[in-house]
């Protein structure tokens, strides 16, 4: 994979801020981009021209050579929820941990195939994972705070970044995540005081808080009750205007109702049955998948005869 | 309402059948013997303990009535067995401060540059080589550690920094640098555990915010892991403090009040080694004074952990 392929690249200033090494005047230039974004201002430039977030060609991911998942081809899209369903082991959270190269921490993991990100080649040669993190954030299966104060978890990010407004930007995501009116008088409390839902959406927040373009979410709310679930879906639904999101879910009815389109993953056996992989059947708007899909398995898995 | 049929099996109404005996079918003297003797092995270490702080009290009342007790912690000239007699304490106090201060200043960094990068740099294959030799280096006796001091660290740190030794070969920094080639592996093996025993969420949680390495173990990894730490630095201190076999070596056994690396001094430990030897008789004051040393020492490495454990509750950072 080289730079050289990627054609499509039209925005010289998204290239720099994933190529290292980053300059301070870069990081200044992407906040005040981001602070356009973030603050809804129609009528200022979008600096996001391209409505394709990421380009998924023929990915196939392995683990000590043995393939979790193969031959993926999908786009996702800009400020829009992308689902990915399936059974255990289809390799969906594996997919989503290659959208901001979190399968890097495996040393094992091998990505072959293409990813661009906004035309750019993700696994490129100058690309640093740190700042493609930066940009794509993430928010885990089980919540996992730091444990620390409530405002040191959202101010952990802009720290590390060396951002500056720290408080003001803790408020924001905050209220961003519809956490504020919860815990504005216990900041300095211990995450690990709040409810699991609120965990969560503190997980949420923090991701936030660094303003970054895309929210992968590792099956959110698989730990959490229903009312939880129903606040972090909510939430997804606002969300969704500032950022693109992509979310792994085990359960259907969520995928249906917070997902615009919606990528149907199934575990693939080969003839002696030692060797599983996932694979991606089906990739449709949400509404098609669910109501009439193309594709046989999806519509048993959907309807409930398998799985 | 009819009268209730005797139940059978399954529920279902049938023949009577006798009720079974709840009680024990034997008194179980077995499971008695095993708490008993698991008690008593638990006692065993209360009574040790116990046994020691009594065993070094009714000489040290002994000492207390024949020198004063600011003569002894204050006095600053320790000359215990000459004529006339001086025990000043002070002397041997800093001695032992000194040695454990340079062994723990060379000791602390580098054990916990190691534990960094053992736990979060290191490929697996890497560790997998280097624990084990850390460990062995653990357990190396000091005795060792300080003839190798003596007979080839002194004399060749001499060579480029003659200040690090007056009196050749001896010198308190000499010692200490054996004492914190000693404890490196204590820091270090511990310090490791503790920061691999940090949910890898934490990790994740902190590389997908954009951090480095470098902040996800300095930021994230390190304060969570604090307790264990501060553990490690604890058992090394106290190691430290304690340690006889290198100091009587390298160290010169002078009593000179001072922090200099380069001086030779005597330190508490030291001072009960050289001393201890099987011509003293008992109740002299000779005696009694190894007595005295050792209590203060027992009771400074106390307030030292007790003061440790306290820093470690406030500074804990819970993740459950």
């Amino acid at each position: 994979m080289t730079l050289e392929v990627n054609g499509q690249m039209t925005e010289k200033e998204r290239k720099e801020n994933l190529t290292l090494p980053s300059e301070p005047s870069q990081e200044k230039g992407l906040s005040h981009q981001i602070a356009v974004k973030a603050d809804g201002d129609e009528s200022g430039v979008d600096v996001w021209a391209k409505d394709k977030v990421f380009e998924v060609k023929d990915v196939t991911v392995s683990y000590a050579n043995k393939a979790a998942v193969k031959d993926v081809t999908m786009d996702i899209y800009k400020n829009e929820v992308t689902a990915m369903i399936g059974p255990s082991g289809c390799g969906k959270s594996t997919l989503l941990r290659c959208l901001n190269r979190m399968n890097d921490l495996v040393p094992s993991a091998r990505v072959d195939g293409e990813i661009f990100y906004h035309g750019q080649d993700l696994y490129g040669p100058t690309v640093d994972p740190v700042q493609v993190r930066k940009m794509i954030g993430m928010v885990f299966q089980k919540p996992n705070p730091f444990p620390k104060s409530i405002y040191d978890n959202i101010a952990f990010g802009p720290r590390v970044l060396g951002m500056d407004n720290i408080d003001e930007r803790v408020e924001k995501a905050l209220k961003g995540a519809a956490l504020w009116d919860e815990v504005k008088d216990r900041l300095k409390d211990n995450a690990y005081g709040m409810s699991g839902g609120q965990q969560q959406r503190l997980c949420i927040a923090r991701t936030m808080a660094v303003e970054p373009e895309v929210i992968l979410m590792d099956e959110p709310c698989s730990a959490l009750d229903p009312i939880s679930t129903g606040k972090i879906e909510d939430l997804m639904a606002e969300l969704k205007e500032q950022f693109s999101i992509v979310i792994v879910t085990h359960n259907m009815q969520q995928a249906a109702r917070v997902s615009d389109k919606t990528a149907f993953l199934i575990v693939e056996l080969d003839a002696t049955e030692n060797n599983r992989w996932g694979q991606l059947v089906e990739y449709d708007e949400t509404e098609k998948v669910f109501t009439n899909p193309a594709d046989q398995r999806t519509e048993d898995y959907v309807t409930g005869k398998v799985g | 309402m009819e009268a209730r049929d005797t139940i059978g099996a399954f529920g279902q109404r049938g023949p009577a059948r006798p009720v079974p005996s709840l009680e024990a079918p034997s008194p179980r003297y077995g499971e008695k013997l095993i708490k008993l003797s698991l008690a008593l092995c638990a006692l065993l270490s209360v009574v040790t303990t116990t046994a020691i702080v009594i065993s070094l009290l009714v000489p040290t009342i002994e000492f207390f009535g024949e020198v004063g007790i600011t003569d002894f912690l204050f006095g600053t000239n320790w000359a215990p067995t000459f004529e006339p007699a001086s025990f000043g304490v002070l002397p041997i106090v800093v001695g032992t401060f000194s040695t454990a201060l340079w062994g723990m200043m060379f000791a602390i960094p580098i054990g916990l540059a190691s534990a960094v990068w053992l736990s979060e740099y290191a490929s697996p294959r890497q560790r997998k080589l280097i624990k084990p030799v850390l460990e062995v280096l653990a357990g190396i006796p000091t005795v060792a550690i300080g003839i190798f001091a003596l007979i080839f660290l002194s004399p060749q740190i001499e060579k480029v920094f003659p200040f690090m030794v007056n009196v050749p070969p001896f010198s308190a920094g000499i010692a200490g640098l054996a004492i914190g080639l000693m404890i490196v592996p204590i820091i270090a093996s511990i310090s490791d555990d503790a920061m691999r025993a940090v949910p890898g969420g934490l990790r994740e949680a902190a590389y997908g915010l954009g951090s480095t390495k470098m902040k996800v173990a300095t930021r994230v990894v390190f304060p969570a892991a604090i307790s264990g730490i501060v553990a490690s630095l604890v058992l090394a201190g106290s190691r430290a403090v304690g340690e006889t076999m290198i100091v009587l070596l390298v160290a010169g056994a002078s009593p000179n009040l001072t922090l200099d690396p380069g001086s030779s001094v005597l330190t508490m430990t030291a001072f009960i080694g050289q001393t201890a030897t099987g011509d003293i008789s008992t109740g002299s004051i000779t005696y009694d004074t190894i007595f005295a040393v050792g209590t203060l020492l027992f009771i400074i490495t106390l307030i030292l952990n007790m003061f440790a454990i306290r820093m470690v509750r406030k500074y804990r950072e819970v993740y459950e």
